[in-house]
């Protein structure tokens, strides 16, 4: 279908002066301008390899899997991260804490494996923020490279060490609860939360004294 | 020296020396500095963008030329399976081939009076005393054109054929106004040997150098060059952003590589030519006259010719990271609606002077009247949108037949 002429706006454009339309001016200011870049240098240049740039805080780059006060991995292999992710690049297999060992009293469950794989995660920062603990983080490195596509898939004992790497190095602090797990596995009483959606009366979880204790 | 050189050789080879000599000196130094201007145009472009541009290789980047020339040389070299193989891998051939070919009849020194090819003298030029030089050049550089649009249209490639189809009608507008502006020196030199052109402005000193009579001439002829080598703003035929490389876009390594050795070439041969037709060649005030006889004098009258080609080349590579692109209605436009009829005028001026027998110094104002009346005539031209706005104005009817 035609467009209506009526609605048609036809931007006209100024008339050009006598000098622009000798074209001759506009050239030599063109020519000053990008000759005045050259006599007055200021290269905004970094040399990338040997001068690595200065990223913000808040930069999103390679996972790190943090490390309680205990130097145990601090992920409580919950699976937020890895339902929150939308790449899905994250492979938690959980297992019971030894129940016997006084040292893991505290948890009921950790990570026995922990992958994710780098060439497919898009680096959004959706499971830092779903992780419940702390624990997963992503880092300030960002100049990433592996030989193999194996190289590339980050289990647990490499993320860990990510963090052991990045811990001290200013760039990376570590954010919250610093020596301790997160609030999920700190307290034993939290206190009930009203639903965030109507719920039926009869509904058990929505009556529960505390949300999210497991006994 | 030269001349015991020449005689070591026997009878009948002895004319061929001296241009062979020639052939090798000049084709050696241009693949060196045209390998160096790309450096240079590299690094200028960073400069104006505040960048720093190529410094990796060797002390500031002077070995990229090397390390950019070997690259082309060891890299595969695809000939696609679809383009027709004969014309492909011609094409290249044929582009640096003119070009090169053009420059056989640049002066690049003083060339001596009363040359002989076994008198031992260095000629300065590849092929001395032609008396059609200006036509020899403008003859074999728009013979250029053909690599252009035999490798667009070998390559069996649509990029390629619109690449090609435009430098086609690009080269074939910009040659007339490219032939126009020198036509005028011609008639004020009473000759179409640039070598003669550049004697008489050497003889005649400063102020008698071609850009005081013929400044507009000189404008369209640079103007015009450039449109004729494919330089920003007129490389509407490579055009990066819609046409992916433009007719080279099906070449790789030292194909790719020659088509850019040949566009290099252009424009050294056009600074060459400005700085000769207009700026005077190797004359300049007190170091290099014409009478300059001193020790040396030679070498300073190339070093004078050499610095003004460079200026030239200098002013080209920086216009090229200052002017946007031409639409391709503009870039037509500005050959035919501007630079044609500016450059028969220009001519016309040179006439009347000529057949009045006036003052020639009555040809700078004159050049000067005719640019202000060409930006006067500019800004009384209708443009296309106040066109079409009267052309919807007068339609009502036709809005209302529609909505029912």
């Amino acid at each position: 279908m035609p467009i209506d002429p009526k609605d048609v706006e036809w931007v006209e454009e100024p008339p050009m002066n006598f000098w622009e339309s000798t074209f001759l001016p506009a050239v030599f200011d063109g020519l000053r301008t990008t000759g005045n870049h050259v006599t007055d240098f200021h290269p905004v240049t970094e040399f990338y390899p040997e001068q690595k740039p200065n990223l913000p805080t808040q930069y999103r780059g390679v996972h790190r899997l943090n490390r309680d006060d205990k130097g145990r991995v601090k992920c409580v292999a919950c699976m937020m991260c890895a339902t929150a992710c939308p790449a899905h690049c994250i492979d938690i297999v959980a297992q019971d804490a030894p129940k016997d060992d006084p040292d893991w009293a505290d948890r009921d469950k950790f990570p026995k494996s922990f992958v994710i794989d780098e060439l497919k995660c898009i680096y959004c920062g959706m499971c830092e923020e779903a992780c419940p603990v702390d624990s997963i983080e992503l880092t300030s490195i960002f100049d990433l490279v592996g030989l193999t596509r194996q190289e590339m898939m980050f289990d647990k004992e490499k993320l860990l060490s990510v963090f052991d790497q990045t811990k001290d190095s200013g760039k990376d602090p570590i954010r919250t609860h610093k020596g301790k797990l997160g609030h999920a596995s700190d307290f034993t009483n939290l206190h009930t939360l009203g639903p965030a959606t109507a719920v039926r009366l009869d509904d058990r979880a929505a009556k529960a004294e505390s949300a999210g204790v497991i006994e | 020296m030269l001349e015991q050189l020449i005689n070591m050789f026997p009878e009948w080879a002895r004319p061929f020396v001296m241009p062979l000599l020639t052939i090798v000196i000049v084709l050696q130094v241009n693949l060196g500095v045209c390998s160096y201007l790309i450096l240079l145009e590299r690094k200028l472009s960073a400069w104006m963008q505040d960048r720093i541009g190529p410094n990796r290789v060797g002390p500031w980047g002077l070995f990229q030329p090397v390390a950019d020339m070997l690259k082309l040389l060891l890299k595969e070299d695809v000939i696609p399976g679809h383009v027709n193989k004969v014309l492909y891998v011609l094409a290249p051939g044929i582009s640096v081939f003119t070009t090169m070919l053009a420059f056989a009849v640049v002066p690049f020194g003083p060339v001596p009076d009363h040359l002989s090819s076994t008198d031992g003298q260095f000629p300065f030029i590849i092929a001395p005393g032609i008396d059609l030089g200006l036509v020899f050049i403008f003859a074999v550089t728009s013979l250029a054109v053909y690599g252009i649009i035999l490798g667009g249209w070998a390559s069996n490639s649509k990029y390629s054929a619109l690449g090609a189809m435009r430098a086609s009608a690009q080269v074939v507008s910009y040659e007339i106004p490219l032939g126009m502006s020198v036509v005028g020196l011609a008639l004020l030199t009473g000759s179409m040997s640039i070598e003669k052109i550049l004697l008489k402005q050497a003889d005649a000193g400063i102020l008698g150098w071609n850009i005081w009579f013929q400044p507009l001439a000189c404008v369209i002829f640079f103007a015009a060059a450039m449109a004729e080598a494919q330089r920003l703003p007129f490389d509407l035929s490579e055009c990066e952003q819609e046409l992916v490389g433009g007719w080279h876009t099906e070449y790789s390594a030292m194909k790719w590589g020659l088509f850019f050795l040949g566009e290099y070439t252009h424009v050294i041969t056009i600074s060459f030519l400005t700085s000769i037709l207009f700026f005077g060649g190797w004359q300049f005030p007190l170091i290099a006259e014409s009478s300059s006889n001193y020790l040396g004098s030679t070498l300073v009258k190339v070093l004078v010719l050499m610095t003004k080609s460079f200026g030239f080349i200098i002013v080209i590579q920086m216009l090229r990271w200052t002017i946007p692109r031409f639409r391709f209605d503009q870039l037509m436009g500005l050959a035919w609606k501007v630079l044609i009829p500016l450059a028969t005028l220009n001519v016309v001026t040179v006439m009347i002077v000529k057949q009045f027998q006036l003052n020639v110094w009555w040809l700078l104002p004159m050049s000067a009247g005719l640019f202000l009346g060409a930006g006067l005539v500019g800004t009384q031209s209708t443009r296309p949108f106040a066109r079409r706005k009267t052309e919807v104005a007068v339609e009502p009817h036709g809005h209302h037949a529609h909505a029912h």
